[in-house]
């Protein structure tokens, strides 16, 4: 089990914050009339993992550029571009179903790309290329949308966000597929080796023949993917193409991977960990919307997580460069 | 025919001109020193070899073939590996990983999915090698940060030697170590010589370049001033080459 992890490199800590949060949560949840605790209900374990399941699949795109010692702020607004935009070819101009997955994809994926072309030929720094794109990916939602939702998508739309073949909801479908995937080629493949050795040392990895432009080019596109995917499982859930849709969800996403393990500075990066992550968050959420807490006093302690998981990895290196 | 040819090379970084047209031949087997002041332009002539800077004007040819506008993969390719300085390891990742960087095996899974790296031959033949040089470090799989200066230095020199180059280049390979750790690099590339690599060792330390080298060439100002065969020269000459008393 332990190999399992460092193999992995998911951290024994963050499965233990998962596991006494859950416990924590179990204990201060309220109770129904027949006594069982609502947290603990099959229900309410769909509602996380289904909460889960937008914002851990933005994680995943997070985990690709931050792994490289990049960075994406624009992945809740490149997800509200997706949901638009596809839900506009749909229901707006009335092209066939599948447009709406089409549409999605190609929007996150483009929004990336371009992230991706300023950074690799502009040397303009991603935090700013990103920050730039989070503002104008939301604005062009909105002017798509003209500031309203996109309402009644077909049926096989609405199959991805609402449907429960075999019980469970087609969004966890999607996100272990997705994760599975990118685990696999984040941990097995050149690809992911030359991630992870260009956010350790860009020089090493340019030294070593790796085409570190080409390299850094598609992981921002991966990650306005993941956007785009985050983005159609979102519309499909609420039937909307939202322009509002995935805002701060940065926040939520970047939280989720540097609390799964991945370092903030780059060269250690890890799809799994980041699902543990995504799954804290999901838990920290869910939890404190049934004590009823404030929206407000949930995005606080979001923040307040995220600076504190940032905090303690720096105590941690900091440790290890002394020894 | 020499192996590596340099003709007329010539490289500027913004207004400033650091190669003036360098012409330096190196043959199969030797083992050349290039030494000169610091700015005299090494570094940047090494990369010039490498591909990582690209040339402004003049040919770099190897093995009779031109590889002027080849990218570093593809000198890589070709055999040309250089151990820098810095050493350009990635800290975080394994000594197994440093050790193939960027040339990573793969193989098949099912026959099916593409690339998946063959993580258990990167462990094997990285293994292999950390044993053949006679290297000692605790673990291939600990993150190579965690090795000591020496150690980073070995794992370096090994993942040159893993693929069998023709030349290698080595910049300051010994600044950095303990004196016997200097005398295992130095025998490593005699070993190398009589393999028949290559090797153009970079050095402040005139002792190692005249123990290890056949030829010592020096670099004043982006111009080769002077090159000596070794039994031709002493420490005197080339110092006075360095300094510049030569003119």
């Amino acid at each position: 089990m332990i190999r399992l992890l460092e193999r992995t490199h998911v951290r024994v800590e963050s499965l233990l914050v998962l596991a006494g949060l859950v416990i924590l949560m179990a204990i201060l949840s309220p109770v129904t009339g027949d006594g069982t605790r609502v947290f603990l209900t099959a229900n309410n374990m769909f509602n996380i993992i289904l909460a889960t399941a937008t914002f851990g699949i933005l994680a995943i795109g997070a985990t690709f550029v931050i792994s490289a010692a990049g960075i994406d702020l624009s992945l809740g607004s490149v997800l509200g571009l997706a949901s638009v935009s596809g839900a506009a070819l749909v229901v707006t101009l009335g092209w066939p179903w599948y447009f709406a997955i089409i549409g999605a994809l190609l929007a996150g994926s483009l929004a990336g790309a371009l992230n991706g072309f300023i950074v690799t030929r502009g040397h303009v720094p991603a935090f700013i290329v990103t920050l730039g794109m989070l503002g104008i990916a939301r604005g062009l939602a909105l002017i798509i949308s003209s500031g309203r939702g996109i309402y009644g998508l077909p049926d096989e739309i609405l199959f991805l966000g609402q449907a429960r073949p075999w019980g469970v909801p087609t969004p966890v479908f999607i996100l272990i597929a997705v994760a599975l995937i990118s685990h696999y080629i984040l941990a097995h493949t050149p690809f992911g080796h030359h991630t992870l050795a260009l956010g350790d040392n860009e020089n090493a990895a340019r030294a070593t023949g790796i085409n570190v432009r080409r390299q850094r080019m598609m992981l921002y596109t991966i990650s306005g993917f993941m956007a785009g995917v985050a983005g159609l499982i979102f519309t499909a859930r609420v039937n909307t193409g939202d322009p509002t849709a995935g805002l701060n969800y940065e926040l939520l996403a970047i939280t989720a991977a540097i609390i799964g393990g991945t370092n903030l500075f780059g060269g250690r990066g890890s799809i799994l960990g980041t699902m543990i992550g995504a799954l804290i968050m999901g838990v920290l959420q869910n939890g404190l919307n049934l004590m009823a807490v404030q929206a407000y006093y949930q995005q606080m302690a979001i923040g307040a997580v995220l600076i504190a998981a940032v905090w303690l990895d720096q105590v941690r290196s900091r440790g290890r460069q002394i020894q | 025919m020499s192996l590596l040819e340099l003709a007329g090379v010539e490289k500027s970084f913004g207004a400033v001109q650091v190669l003036h047209g360098v012409d330096l031949k190196v043959g199969a087997g030797e083992v050349v020193g290039l030494v000169g002041d610091n700015g005299a332009g090494k570094s940047t002539l090494m990369k010039s070899i490498t591909g990582v800077y690209p040339v402004d004007k003049g040919t770099v040819s190897f093995n009779g073939s031109d590889i002027t506008r080849l990218d570093p993969g593809a000198r890589r390719e070709m055999g040309i590996e250089m151990i820098y300085q810095d050493l350009a390891l990635a800290p975080q990742q394994d000594v197994a990983n440093n050790i193939f960087l960027g040339r990573e095996p793969t193989k098949r899974l099912f026959g099916l999915l593409p690339s998946f790296v063959d993580k258990t031959r990167i462990d094997l033949e990285a293994q292999e090698m950390i044993d053949r040089l006679g290297v000692h470090v605790p673990s291939i799989h600990i993150p190579v940060g965690m090795l000591s200066g020496g150690q980073q230095q070995t794992i370096a020199i090994a993942r040159a030697l893993t693929f069998k180059p023709k030349l290698v280049i080595m910049d300051e390979p010994t600044a950095a170590l303990a004196v016997r750790e200097v005398e295992s690099v130095l025998n490593l590339i005699r070993q190398m010589q009589n393999e028949g690599i290559s090797t153009i060792l970079i050095s402040h330390r005139l002792n190692d370049v005249f123990e290890a080298c056949g030829r010592i060439v020096v670099l004043r100002r982006g111009n080769v001033i002077a090159d000596l065969p070794r039994n031709n020269t002493d420490m005197a000459e080339v110092v006075s080459y360095i300094v510049g008393a030569h003119g």
